[in-house]
């Protein structure tokens, strides 16, 4: 039972770090990005390329998986998705969507199409007993790791000065720029973060969730779910979302292995019935 | 009606105005046509675009006249698909009756769900039709006696279309069938989208608020034009089933919904040509794409994509056009220079 | 907007204009795998190994010169089907080849019925396949073939009470009844059977129930990509610790992807039809060169399937002294035996299905990298659903 609960717990904090960019470029910037797994897709291939060809230590494979990812979302936001912020959500869904074909494609080319291998330090394996569960120490340091993650971001977003110009810059580009906030920065560096974060839950799910080039494809719909679900008032609902997406999915197949593949489903459609705007929706 | 005696005239006039098909409509339909003769080698092809061409109409009348957008239209493709096919599995091989049957059983589903899909913001609807859509995938694995599951539906047996024209390993009555389907099914969306139905979706579409004040209920009308997009998409997925006579479980994946928007995307939304075109570009870069490099066609693709936005669909509605006319011309030009054998 | 519709049809003409003339007295294969979407890997070994087979035979075919045409099918049956149509119609292929699901696989069933063209199935692997068309021949291997022979293994082997866990889709499914059947017949007990959704990116909670049910060992299916994923699991759980072993299909510890597993797969027991580790010269050459052709990349079950796809039309062409009478071909090839580099295998002349050896392996370091080492051999297995019918 706690393994199960903790298991759904660190599932869920995986989706919250790799979907969290996207409900805030969805939610907040109102910029529909179906290319946000392709940052999760450089994270991972950065740390399996350190690690496998130049054999960097894993813990320091994390944060370059980030850098890396943040890079490239800041270089891309610059001289590509920036100029789809005022188009129409259908041109940004075609756009991003050629990225991701273009971006499996070119990692496909260069890499190969199999699986990348992340070897995972000593100190991370094994498992340890808590609360009468047996629970594998990885997970407990993607807990931990995602944890302090998303205090982290809340602590930006609520309590920084940089937070409040990102909320005026999201509430009104307009007035927020006649008051002086450099919205073109604000968001750029919102939207490296975001796929920095990205870049850093591909490196630590490649081992639970694995790493091919089909990555962004594959749980693009995740992510989907995850910024539905959690409504777009910024990361706390991506955040339950995730949570409660996590423990449903693998409480579900654990209990219930005969329908494991609907719950995910169910449970995001029955929220979005209960709660047509997702679990935080913005006041109107 | 208290409005004097000319202006009812005047509105119907404004609403048949865009009813009636042009006369180039009718040369692109005469060109389709022509195909069987012209391209006796590429039916089948041409059959799988008349029938993309179709779904994407059918996501048209939602997305482009009522603003529904949709991640999950394949739901009612495949239930039309799996209608239609179990319809022939057990005896009851009529083409058009299979059709009926999954229009039918693709609207009952539209129907039932349109009460969860239509509300909320676009982020929700996207995902509610998602989720549906795969809960319906799974489900149709999940049933394999009925279905066939993952191996997919065998043993469908059609019977001759009107019980005239067998279906052939060249595609010719496919193709003819399919597309005589997607003829009648354009013509009366035509009707629909240019009725005062029509026209109050619209009226919706752009502020359900002004459109409520006018009286128009916005609930019950988006509901309608669901459920009519539902039984189109069941119509291609029969179609689909009918002319392949096999389901696969394929017909109600991700990739498919998911294709489907691109293809309406690419070709515009709100004018019903947009799915047709889209169709047609989509499938034939495919095919192109994917005959010269089978394994790095997608990114060709994306980069297609990736054009069109930044380029703008306006510049290259508009200069596509231009570009025809002058490949015409030239083409006219030849046929003119000495040495042609025309008269 | 309705020129729009115009210039895609002129588009078309442009793109159509351009076919290739093929030359009339040459052998046409029409292959259709997967390049790119999930399954894409057996696409590409698949496509590797009949490239190497035409480089080592010179592209030649009972003295003509091969065409192959090479289409994408993104895995998706509907364009499987109308691709065979196409190359029925269009190509004239004498044989068509490939198929890398079943449903694929089952599609195209009906065309190469009616059009009589053989139809030479070297990937997709549920039991029921040869069944749907008299012009299916197949050469890679069925589920229920690789299954009973573990199943039989792990029955003498002390082992008394298995989970199975499977992916849950038509080979699965295979793989789960014959493994239940034999290993219930040999007096074992199947405790429970859990089926893994074939999207499904965690497997930590069917782990965690196998763990939870403290079976003897638990048998395992899943295609050949979820395998790394899967065996990492399996080792973070420390299921070894708690006493279960792992018994397998060769699809897990997939010899292309085995040395990205790392040491959680070392010990692993599998049964499958061919390892990379084979000991005969035959295969030792292919390897090699198979490697030297492709930067490095392992064969794996599913190239060699493709590599004897070539070597069994190349057969049946000798045989009928290049007639490329459909009919004619299925003919020569029932029965058709030859040494693959898997070992020996035979045509089954009734099912059209292989009968070959199948091993049972385990896996182990090899210098630097992961075998899968043949410990045991079954001889000349035949499909045991259609064994059992007839």
């Amino acid at each position: 039972m706690v393994t199960i609960l903790f298991d759904g717990i660190a599932y869920g904090m995986l989706l919250f770090v790799l979907a969290c960019g996207l409900s805030v470029t969805l939610g907040l910037m109102n910029f529909v990005n179906l290319a946000h797994g392709v940052f999760a897709l450089v994270g991972g291939y950065v740390a399996s390329w350190l690690m496998n060809r130049h054999g960097v230590s894993f813990f320091l494979c994390l944060p370059a998986a980030f850098l890396a990812a943040a890079a490239v979302g800041a270089v891309s936001e610059r001289l590509l998705f920036r100029r789809l912020y005022a188009s129409s959500h259908l041109d940004q869904v075609l756009f991003t969507i050629g990225i991701v074909f273009m971006s499996i494609a070119a990692v496909e080319y260069v890499m190969g199409p199999q699986q990348q291998r992340i070897v995972l330090p000593p100190e991370l394996r094994g498992r340890v007993e808590i609360l009468g569960g047996s629970i594998g120490v990885y997970r407990l340091f993607i807990v931990a790791l995602c944890g302090v993650v998303a205090l982290a971001l809340q602590y930006l977003l609520i309590g920084t000065r940089f937070g409040s110009r990102l909320r005026a810059a999201v509430d009104d580009a307009r007035t927020a720029r006649g008051l002086g906030i450099e919205v073109n920065t604000v968001f750029a560096i919102t939207f490296a973060v975001g796929s920095g974060l990205a870049g850093l839950g591909g490196a630590l799910g490649a081992d639970v969730l694995g790493m091919d080039p089909h990555f962004p494809i594959k749980f693009l719909v995740y992510f989907l779910i995850v910024v539905g679900v959690g409504g777009t008032t910024g990361i706390a609902g991506a955040f339950v979302a995730s949570l409660l997406l996590g423990i449903a999915d693998i409480a579900g197949k654990y209990y219930v292995p005969e329908v494991g593949a609907f719950i995910i489903y169910a449970v995001m459609v029955a929220v979005l019935i209960v709660r047509p705007q997702g679990l935080f929706a913005r006041a109107r | 009606m208290t409005a004097p005696a000319s202006a009812p005239l005047s509105a119907r006039s404004a609403l048949s105005r865009g009813a009636v098909p042009p006369l180039l409509e009718w040369a692109a339909w005469a060109a389709a046509v022509a195909c069987v003769f012209v391209l006796p080698s590429k039916l089948l092809l041409l059959n799988e675009i008349a029938i993309l061409a179709l779904f994407a109409l059918s996501l048209d009348l939602i997305l482009g006249y009522a603003g529904i957008v949709s991640l999950g239209h394949g739901a009612f493709f495949g239930v039309g698909a799996y209608a239609a096919g179990l319809l022939a599995k057990h005896g009851f091989g009529d083409p058009v009756t299979g059709l009926f049957a999954a229009a039918g059983a693709a609207a009952l589903v539209g129907f039932v769900t349109s009460f969860l899909v239509l509300r909320g913001s676009d982020l929700t609807k996207l995902m509610v039709t998602l989720g549906v859509a795969m809960m319906l995938f799974e489900a149709a694995n999940r049933l394999d006696w009925i279905t066939g599951g993952a191996d997919g539906l065998q043993g469908v047996v059609m019977k001759p279309v009107l019980g005239l024209w067998d279906f052939d390993l060249f595609g010719r009555t496919a193709y003819l069938y399919s597309l005589g389907t997607l003829f009648i099914l354009f013509m009366l969306a035509r009707r629909i989208v240019h009725s005062p139905f029509g026209l109050s979706l619209r009226a919706v579409k752009g502020n359900a608020l002004r459109a409520g004040a006018l009286g128009i209920v916005p609930g019950r009308r988006l509901v309608a034009i669901y459920t009519l997009s539902a039984a189109y998409a069941g119509v291609a997925g029969g179609l689909t089933a009918q002319t392949t006579q096999f389901v696969s479980l394929d017909v109600l994946d991700f990739t498919r919904s998911a294709d489907v928007l691109l293809v309406l995307v690419i070709g515009g939304a709100g004018n019903l040509y947009g799915g047709l075109v889209g169709a047609g570009i989509f499938r034939l870069m495919q095919t192109w794409l994917s005959g010269i490099t089978p394994q790095y066609w997608q990114f060709w693709i994306g980069l297609l994509l990736v054009v069109i936005v930044l380029v703008g669909h306006e510049r290259l509605t508009r200069g596509l056009p231009r570009l025809a006319a002058a490949a015409l011309r030239r083409l006219r030009g030849k046929a003119d220079a000495p040495g042609s054998t025309r008269p | 907007m309705l020129r729009r519709t115009f210039v895609a049809g002129i588009a078309f003409a442009a793109l159509t204009a351009g076919g290739v003339a093929y030359a009339q007295d040459a052998v046409k294969i029409g292959m259709i795998v997967p390049m790119t979407g999930p399954s894409s890997s057996t696409g590409r070994q698949q496509e590797a190994a009949v490239k190497l087979w035409l480089a080592q035979n010179g592209g030649m075919m009972a003295g003509k010169k091969v065409e192959l045409i090479l289409k994408d099918d993104t895995g998706n049956a509907d364009m499987t089907k109308r691709i065979a149509q196409e190359m029925v119609v269009n190509d004239k292929v004498h044989v068509l080849l490939g198929f890398g699901l079943t449903p694929l696989a089952l599609a195209v069933a009906p065309i190469a019925t009616q059009a009589k063209v053989p139809q030479v199935v070297s990937a997709a692997a549920t039991a029921i396949i040869t069944e749907q068309s008299p012009y299916i021949v197949r050469t890679s291997f069925t589920l229920p073939q690789v299954t009973v022979p573990m199943a039989e293994w792990a029955a003498k082997n002390g082992i008394k009470k298995v989970v199975t866990l499977v992916s849950d889709y038509g080979p699965g499914i295979d793989a789960e009844k014959a493994f239940v059947e034999r290993f219930g017949k040999d007096g074992g007990t199947v405790t429970e059977s859990l089926r893994v959704p074939l999207r499904n990116p965690d497997f930590a909670p069917f782990l965690q129930r196998v763990k939870d049910a403290a079976p003897d060992a638990v048998f395992v299916f899943v295609p050949s990509g979820f395998g790394a994923t899967f065996m990492k699991q399996f080792a973070d759980r420390e299921l070894a610790k708690a006493g279960i072993k792992l018994i397998a299909t060769g699809d897990v510890t997939d010899d292309d992807l085995l040395n990205d597993m790392g040491d959680a797969a070392v010990g692993v027991v599998n049964s499958h039809h061919y390892s990379a580790a084979h000991g005969s010269p035959e295969n030792k050459a292919f390897v090699e060169a198979f490697k030297k052709a492709n930067n490095g990349m392992r064969p794996n079950f599913m190239g060699v399937g493709a590599f004897d796809g070539m070597t069994l039309i190349a057969k049946a062409f000798e045989k009928t002294k290049g007639n490329t009478d459909g009919t004619a071909l299925v003919e020569a090839m029932k029965g058709m035996s030859w040494t693959s580099v898997r070992g020996p295998v035979t045509i089954d002349p009734q099912t059209r299905d292989i009968v070959q050896d199948v091993y049972i392996r385990k896996v182990e370091k090899v210098g630097n990298e992961l075998f899968n080492v043949e410990f045991a051999k079954i001889d000349q297995v035949k499909d045991p659903v259609k064994a059992a019918k007839q």
